[in-house]
């Protein structure tokens, strides 16, 4: 691993200073991430600034019924709050099927939001990879893409984000809050992450040596109910080929609220607005949910290696939303 | 104690300065099983580097070196991680507990974990590689540090305050931050429960 100095601030003013905007300035979370692609070479920084005694970990609820969760909150503790578990258990759900008891207790939330994407191509040197060097070319295209992109990608770059909190936050319209040298300011999930068109080395809307504060979590329509499904080549500790988070709120019957994000299919976590807008007002049916699902998916553009992505999302957003309409309890 | 990882140190690095004039290696004060050692490490270091090249705790393996087996997993502040993928300079101030320390810790007290025997009762061990690092999910199950988290095969609607119940499917998943190249998977399930249920 390259040397690297290392800062341990306790202020938000030291950890911006120590920053500095540079590109060459990494901050330092949990860390299961970054020094892994350090150890890589993807990763060469020649500054950490070290966040995690910043206290920024709490988890609180506020007064207006949102949840604010500290950027450091570690992914062990946001899974069991009491609050999350009650108010928001697709979250858990999402974050109990990541990774490993050990990567848990040490994940941060900001950093989970921040990993890198696990296309192999990026994270060998020797291949060309538009994300790691611009300019380079995709390795994926042509290459092994079994567990690339089938929406929103372009000819610069396949690759997905593979956090399964990101896809439970795009369903739970969570907020992001930012601070940097502009000041504070918040940015819907959904708008955070870019697609790659032809920079793929951009990958949110992040200015320079902005940080995340905390994650916003609006209190959840009354009445509603939510689920996350994955899908992945083992039971557990693997990412997620596909998966499914949604939130639907039933009156009557009929569809009053709905929300469905889909993952492991693109460059960020795809909020399938067509899903919802063919099921809002609906009573649902099989044969409705198989529309609406095929309204997003109609889209999708597989590579050589991941057409049986479109139909594992197919299948997934199709128990997902046949259980949380046909769910006893809602009125 | 003192220790150190190879090269000599210039500065603590750890001040805003730092960035300044490079300073990429320090002297830190790491508390590893009930013993503080000051160490003299690159930052670059990672814990599980420091455990076994400085201060000679070798029962933490290095299997993947990248956060995939779990044959690395320590205790920080009592819970579990994986100190491949921590930087040894960070965790200064934290409570850092080694496989050597739960041992040291079980014959103070000459108490034989219930899992010793029950997994030489169902002869569970192939080459051993990953023992002392699988035993200790299945150990930690009903008590210690992250017991109270469902894993995701427990249902979530589970009332808050609830125990979470220990169920094969539960165990396995607690076990499965720790690969054994071996496969010695089905009998080692098979000795948590025999322990937790
Ligand atoms: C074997 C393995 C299996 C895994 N399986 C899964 C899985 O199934 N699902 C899943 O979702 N994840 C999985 N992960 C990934 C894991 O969840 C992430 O590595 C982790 O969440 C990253 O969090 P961190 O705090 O360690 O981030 P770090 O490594 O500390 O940081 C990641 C990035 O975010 C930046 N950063 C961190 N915090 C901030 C902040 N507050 N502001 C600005 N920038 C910041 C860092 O500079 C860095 O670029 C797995 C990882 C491994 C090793
Ligand atoms: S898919 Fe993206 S990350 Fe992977 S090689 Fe191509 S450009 Fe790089
Ligand atoms: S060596 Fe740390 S998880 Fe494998
Ligand atoms: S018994 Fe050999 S690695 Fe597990």
């Amino acid at each position: 691993m390259k040397p690297v100095s290392y800062v341990n601030p306790r202020t938000l003013k030291e950890a911006a200073a120590a920053h500095g905007g540079r590109p060459e300035a990494r901050y330092l979370g949990g860390g299961t991430n970054l020094v892994d692609l350090m150890k890589l070479g993807v990763e060469r920084p020649d500054v950490l600034v070290d966040i995690t005694r910043l206290s920024l970990d709490a988890i609180e609820e506020q007064a207006d019924g949102s949840l604010r969760v500290g950027a450091t909150a570690r992914n062990s503790d946001l899974a069991t709050h009491p609050a999350v578990k009650e108010r928001y258990p697709m979250l858990a759900q999402a974050l109990l099927s990541g990774a490993s008891g050990q990567l848990r207790n040490m994940a941060t939330t900001a950093g989970n939001l921040l990993q890198r994407t696990r296309c192999g191509y990026f994270q060998d040197l020797s291949r060309p990879c538009n994300k790691r060097v611009p300019g380079s070319g995709c390795g994926a295209i042509e290459g092994v893409n079994r567990e690339h992109a089938v929406l929103g990608h372009s000819s610069h770059c396949v690759a997905t984000h593979p956090s399964d909190l990101a896809v439970a936050l795009a369903a739970l319209d969570a907020l992001v809050e930012l601070v940097g040298p502009g000041g504070v300011r918040t940015v819907p999930l959904t708008e955070f992450y870019l697609l790659p068109q032809d920079r793929p080395d951009l990958e949110t809307v992040m200015r320079p040596g902005e940080l995340v504060t905390a994650v916003l979590l609006l209190a959840p329509p009354a009445g509603s109910v939510s689920r996350y499904r994955k899908a992945r080549d083992r039971a557990g500790y693997t990412f997620a080929l596909a998966s499914v988070a949604a939130v639907v709120r039933l009156e009557r019957g009929a569809v009053r609220h709905v929300t469905v994000a889909f993952g492991g299919l693109a460059h960020r976590p795809w909020r399938a607005r067509r899903t919802e807008a063919a099921l809002l007002g609906t009573s649902p049916t099989p044969e409705t949910i198989e529309r609406a699902v095929e309204a997003e998916l109609a889209d999708a553009v597989p590579l050589r290696h991941n057409a049986y992505k479109v139909e594992l999302a197919r299948g997934l957003a199709h128990e997902v939303l046949s259980t949380l309409t046909t769910r006893p309890g809602t009125p | 104690m003192e220790a150190r990882n190879g090269r000599s140190a210039h500065g603590t690095g750890r001040t805003a300065r730092g960035a300044r004039h490079a300073v990429t290696e320090s002297r830190v004060t790491l508390r590893v099983n009930d013993t503080e050692h000051r160490v003299e490490l690159e930052h670059s270091a990672t814990l599980l580097e420091v455990l076994r090249e400085a201060l000679g705790l070798t029962d933490s393996q290095k299997g993947c070196d990248d956060g995939r087996c779990g044959a690395c997993t320590v205790l920080l502040d009592g819970r579990r991680v994986n100190s491949c993928l921590l930087l040894a300079v960070a965790q200064e101030g934290r409570e850092i507990v080694t496989v050597e320390g739960l041992v040291a810790a079980a014959h103070a007290e000459d108490d034989r974990h219930p899992l010793r025997p029950a997994a030489e009762e169902r002869d569970v061990l192939r080459c051993a590689y990953c023992a002392p690092e699988q035993h200790r999910p299945a150990a930690e199950a009903p008590t210690a540090g992250d017991s109270a988290q469902p894993s995701v095969v427990t249902e979530i609607d589970l009332p808050t305050d609830a125990p979470v119940r220990l169920t094969a499917d539960e165990v396995r998943d607690r076990l499965s931050g720790h690969l054994c190249r071996c496969g010695a998977y089905p009998n080692r399930a098979d000795t948590g429960l025999d322990v937790v249920v």
